[in-house]
């Protein structure tokens, strides 16, 4: 019985657009030509192998079905009207083959690649003497960025935050762009009436505090949502398709919220495109308003969504860490970067320290932003015609 | 014989770029004696700036370098000094003026702050004495009322009183050199010859020498002593000024004051020099002018021509007044361009008239407040008639604000005019509509004066030159399309491999080219010219009158030029229209407003002009047999 979540559908558009590309990219036309620079970039290309690795883990984290609940003759089991009964908990492709990370738990805390547990328990020798020492543990040296307080692999809870990560920004972004592109386009180009519209609407948006706004809605939308983890009993009644799922509402917050710094930017380069001559040159051959725009104005504002979105990607991946930390982010069942470094501010204070569920959020992160900051960056130079030919 | 307050003595500077070195100065010598003004002219990209830059050494490290020579400042050499010594010498002994008066001042700070900042970093003055002194070098360089000024921001000073602070704080050290990096290239024509006269009271005054830095040569004329004319990094004539424009010897330089538009060139072309120059990573291993010198002889292109004296004081580095050379068996001619230049007279048989522009107004409202209630006008364009005959070319001369481009914009409705009317073939185009105004778009063209904001960087030369094609001419075929582009690009003297490119591989005068092509793709009656050839070096300048004269007679286009350059006016136009504060002040044919201007302003106008006087222009001939 497969489960789609309302944020799986943000990840499927994500790779319908990767394929779009791929497709756009066998043909003649701008995405072939920026292609073919962007294949003599090696580092992008670098880059890009780390983003796919991410995607493909975000995207098999995606595909989830529920089992039957097994008799211990191994049948399914049947309710009084002969129906299947699924297990309440859906397990992800993810899940599925990663299945001995997810189930090999320890105790508790156990240093990264370590054979004993982090802390001294009585331990019971074979001669029957009692003494403190570190418990041996059941998968050693299995961990490779140790386990969490319950005993949970780390690398595991990391791996499940890819999704999380890659739904919030791109999620987001999805938001962003075309509200950010249209309304900062059209405000700049058109100017008067609309103009005062929009600048009102973006100045009184981002005159709220940013935060406030988010638990707000959060707490008027977000709570009542699947927070990950079993299915409760509404949800398992809609069967296949969840859209109460707490993190599409944080990716639609944290979209409303974001959008007016890229709109205020890209209203202000279009005035200036506008008055440029050869805008001018276009209106004096009578192009429409959509045709100057489409093709003079918003090719060259590409940059400057590429540089908002790398660099608003990482704030957005962040500011997920932030609302979980004051407890409205995704739920503590849905293994996030955020809720990791929340956990790891108590950890961090321990002695000896826990240092590991940090350093997994930051590796993660990091081999996440990095990559897509340098193929950002050189995405925005395969597109532009004055660079290539070097 | 006093030293030189400046001695350059082979003069190196290199830049490292992806393409190898980039020989920018490459072996420059000359030097200024007190009190001496020494002019560097050519065209863009010879070198002019990497010079003065060295001079002040300012050369943006750590790319570029200067690889070798001398600069000697009153007989010390100031090229091996440490950074601090160098400041110590920046602003102090030697001083320079830029370009662009509206972005060399600080705008969050007032001048009085920016000139007394300079005084106190290079004299023991207290703040006191120090405001003493600036207020004194505005009187010097004919600020009004010093003491308010003191506390003025840049913004609220016109460009031309922006470079007068300049050059007060350029002056304020007395300094022993001042650069003047194309002092009055921004600036109308009435500011410019204040400027330089000026610089000429300052000069004399003090003593200072001065590096006059320009393409303008009629400014040269009137105002160097010694003039060094630099082509491909290296100077290949250095003579007094009277000398060279008496007897120019190298054939760039009676290229370069051939190109020279004026009223005694009318119905002649102007002269021109074919392609562009080389780039600094490769120039040719003989005479860097070799494949453009329309005398080129066999041995040019392999044999470098030094720099020797050809006649008294006159030094050119040119085989043609070699005598050795041209004895051996190198100096047979490659190409040997005729001295006289083919007419290029549009026929003027026809003179129906095309537009006719009367008591166009177009206002802006100001607005105010929260509701942005109108509270007033700028009346940009304030009632003017104009009349354009076909084939004709009415030129709309003013100074920058006049209102001369608001003016233009509004007779093609690219801004809608207040009112007015604006009858192009009797259908007035200010009644109209977007859509009743379609067909004659393209009838009505304009071409830009910046060629690199005119063409959109991300499309395609084909790209740009189709939509308006497309758009006006929907009937014709993908094909058909194309064969008018390699139509038009033919035409203005590109190639038509040329579509595939994207503008940023073009040069300047390339741009233009492209932009005039896009507005005849869609067969225009009437073209408004909005300063098509002011941002563009004399030689590329030539080259576009030329083909703007020459598809005028082909197509019997009518032009609207709109421009400050008075020069090209009374080279091109056949009537002007002389405007001032939104209004016309003078309508007459351009011969009789240049012998006979009426109104003050006109005449102000037409004696700012620097000009060359015209028995000169007659000796200006090519070397060689």
């Amino acid at each position: 019985m497969p489960v789609i979540l309302a944020t799986d559908l943000i990840v499927y558009f994500l790779v319908a657009m990767i394929v779009y590309f791929i497709i756009g990219a066998g043909k003649e036309g701008t995405v072939k030509t920026a292609w073919s620079e962007l294949r003599k970039n090696r580092l992008a290309m670098v880059s890009m192998v780390f983003l796919a690795v991410y995607v493909m883990t975000a995207v098999m984290d995606c595909v989830r079905w529920r089992d039957p609940v097994l008799m211990t003759s191994g049948e399914a089991s049947r309710s009084t009207d002969g129906g299947v009964i699924y297990s309440p908990q859906a397990l992800s492709l993810l899940d599925r083959a990663a299945s001995k990370m997810r189930l090999n738990a320890e105790k508790t805390y156990s240093a990264p690649f370590s054979d004993h547990l982090f802390t001294k328990e009585p331990v019971e020798l074979p001669d029957g003497r009692v003494v403190r020492d570190y418990p041996k543990l059941k998968f050693p040296g299995t961990h490779w960025l140790g386990t969490d307080k319950v005993g949970n692999d780390v690398f595991f809870i990391a791996l499940k935050g890819v999704r999380t990560g890659i739904v919030i920004g791109a999620g987001t972004t999805i938001i962003i762009i075309p509200f950010a592109i249209f309304f900062g386009v059209v405000a700049g180009f058109h100017g008067g009436f609309i103009d005062d519209i929009v600048q009102y609407v973006y100045t009184t948006l981002s005159s709220i505090p940013g935060v406030l706004l988010i638990v707000a809605f959060m707490l008027l939308f977000g709570n009542s949502g699947y927070q990950g983890g079993l299915l409760s009993q509404k949800e398992v009644f809609l069967r296949i398709f969840v859209p109460n799922d707490r993190l599409f509402w944080l990716c639609l917050i944290l979209g409303i919220t974001s959008w007016t710094d890229l709109c205020r930017l890209i209203r202000g380069e279009t005035l200036k495109l506008r008055e440029l001559e050869y805008v001018q040159a276009s209106k004096a051959f009578g192009v429409s308003s959509p045709g100057i725009i489409y093709r003079h104005i918003v090719p060259n504002l590409m940059h400057l969504v590429l540089i908002t979105f790398v660099l608003q990607f990482s704030g957005l991946v962040l500011a997920e860490a932030v609302l979980s930390y004051i407890g409205i982010g995704v739920g503590p069942e849905m293994g996030s970067w955020g809720n990791m470094i929340n956990t790891a501010r108590l950890e961090l204070s321990r002695e000896p320290v826990v240092w590991w569920n940090l350093f997994g959020s930051f590796l993660f992160m990091f081999a996440l932003v990095l990559p897509a900051n340098i193929f950002g960056d050189a995405v925005r130079d395969a597109l532009d015609p004055r660079l290539r030919y070097r | 014989m006093s030293t030189p307050v400046i001695q350059v003595k082979d003069l190196k500077t290199y830049f490292q770029t992806p393409k190898g070195v980039a020989k920018a100065v490459d072996g420059v010598s000359f030097e200024i004696p007190k009190g001496g003004t020494f002019a560097l002219v050519g065209e863009s990209g010879c070198g002019k700036s990497v010079t003065a830059l060295s001079l002040i050494q300012l050369v943006p490290e750590p790319a570029g370098y200067i690889a070798g020579g001398e600069i000697l400042l009153n007989g010390r050499d100031i090229a091996g000094l440490t950074e601090r010594e160098k400041r110590a010498i920046r602003g102090n002994k030697i001083s320079m003026i830029f370009q662009e008066p509206m972005t060399s001042l600080n705008p969050v700070f007032t001048i009085g702050d920016q000139i007394m900042e300079t005084i106190r970093l290079h004299q023991r003055k207290t703040s006191a004495e120090a405001r003493t002194l600036a207020m004194e070098m505005f009187g010097k360089v004919g600020l009004p009322n010093p003491e308010s000024l003191i506390n003025e921001y840049p913004h609220r000073l016109s460009g031309g009183m922006r470079q007068r602070v300049m050059i007060a704080i350029a002056l304020s050290c007395k300094p022993d050199l001042l650069i003047a990096d194309e002092p009055t290239t921004a600036l109308d024509v009435t500011i410019q010859d204040q400027i330089i006269e000026l610089i000429r009271e300052v000069k004399e005054s003090t003593g200072t020498a001065i590096l006059l830095i320009t393409h303008n040569l009629a400014l040269v004329y009137r105002n160097a002593g010694t003039v060094g004319v630099m082509y491909a990094g290296k100077i290949v004539e250095l003579t007094a000024t009277k000398n060279l424009f008496r007897n120019p010897m190298h054939p760039y330089t009676v290229k370069l004051l051939r190109s020279i538009p004026g009223g005694e060139k009318r119905g002649k072309a102007l002269d021109t020099i074919s392609g562009t120059v080389p780039p600094a990573t490769s120039y040719p291993a003989g005479c860097h002018f070799s494949g453009r010198c329309p005398r080129e002889m066999e041995g040019c292109a392999s044999v470098y021509p030094e720099l020797t004296e050809r006649a008294a004081g006159h030094t050119v580095a040119c085989h043609l007044h070699d005598p050795e050379f041209m004895a051996g068996g190198n100096s047979k001619p490659l190409r040997h361009e005729p001295d006289a230049l083919p007419p290029l007279t549009a026929p003027y048989a026809e003179r129906e008239v095309l537009l006719d522009v009367r008591a166009l107004k177009t206002h802006y409202p100001v607005r105010k407040g929260l509701f942005k209630k109108i509270t007033g006008f700028v009346k940009a364009v304030d009632g003017i008639d104009l009349t354009v005959r076909k084939g004709a070319t009415l030129a709309l001369v003013g100074e920058s604000g006049c209102g001369k481009t608001t003016a233009g914009k509004s007779i093609i409705q690219l801004i809608r005019p207040t009112a007015g009317e604006i009858l192009f073939k009797g259908s007035d185009l200010a009644r109209m509509d977007e859509r009743t105004i379609k067909p004659f778009r393209s009838l009505i063209q304009i071409i830009f004066q910046d060629p690199y904001s005119s063409l959109n960087p991300r499309l395609m030369i084909k790209d740009t030159i189709e939509e308006g094609i497309k758009v006006l001419k929907p009937g014709l075929g993908k094909a058909e399309r194309e064969r008018k582009i390699t139509e038009v690009l033919d035409r203005v003297g590109l190639t038509p491999d040329m579509m595939y490119r994207y503008p940023h591989e073009f040069s300047g005068g390339q741009r233009q080219r492209i932009g005039i092509a896009r507005a005849l793709a869609v067969d225009p009656e009437f073209i408004v010219c909005d300063e098509a050839v002011s941002a563009l070096d004399v030689s590329v300048q030539a080259q576009i009158l030329n083909l703007l004269k020459s598809i005028q007679r082909d197509f019997g286009l009518s032009f609207l030029f709109i421009t400050h350059d008075l020069s090209v006016v009374e080279y091109i136009a056949d009537e002007v229209a002389v405007m001032y504060d939104g209004k016309i002040v003078e309508r007459n044919s351009t011969v009789e407003i240049f012998s006979n201007p009426v109104h003050d302003y006109t005449k102000k106008l037409l004696a700012a002009i620097p000009k060359i006087d015209e028995e000169l222009v007659k000796l200006w001939k090519l070397p060689g047999k």
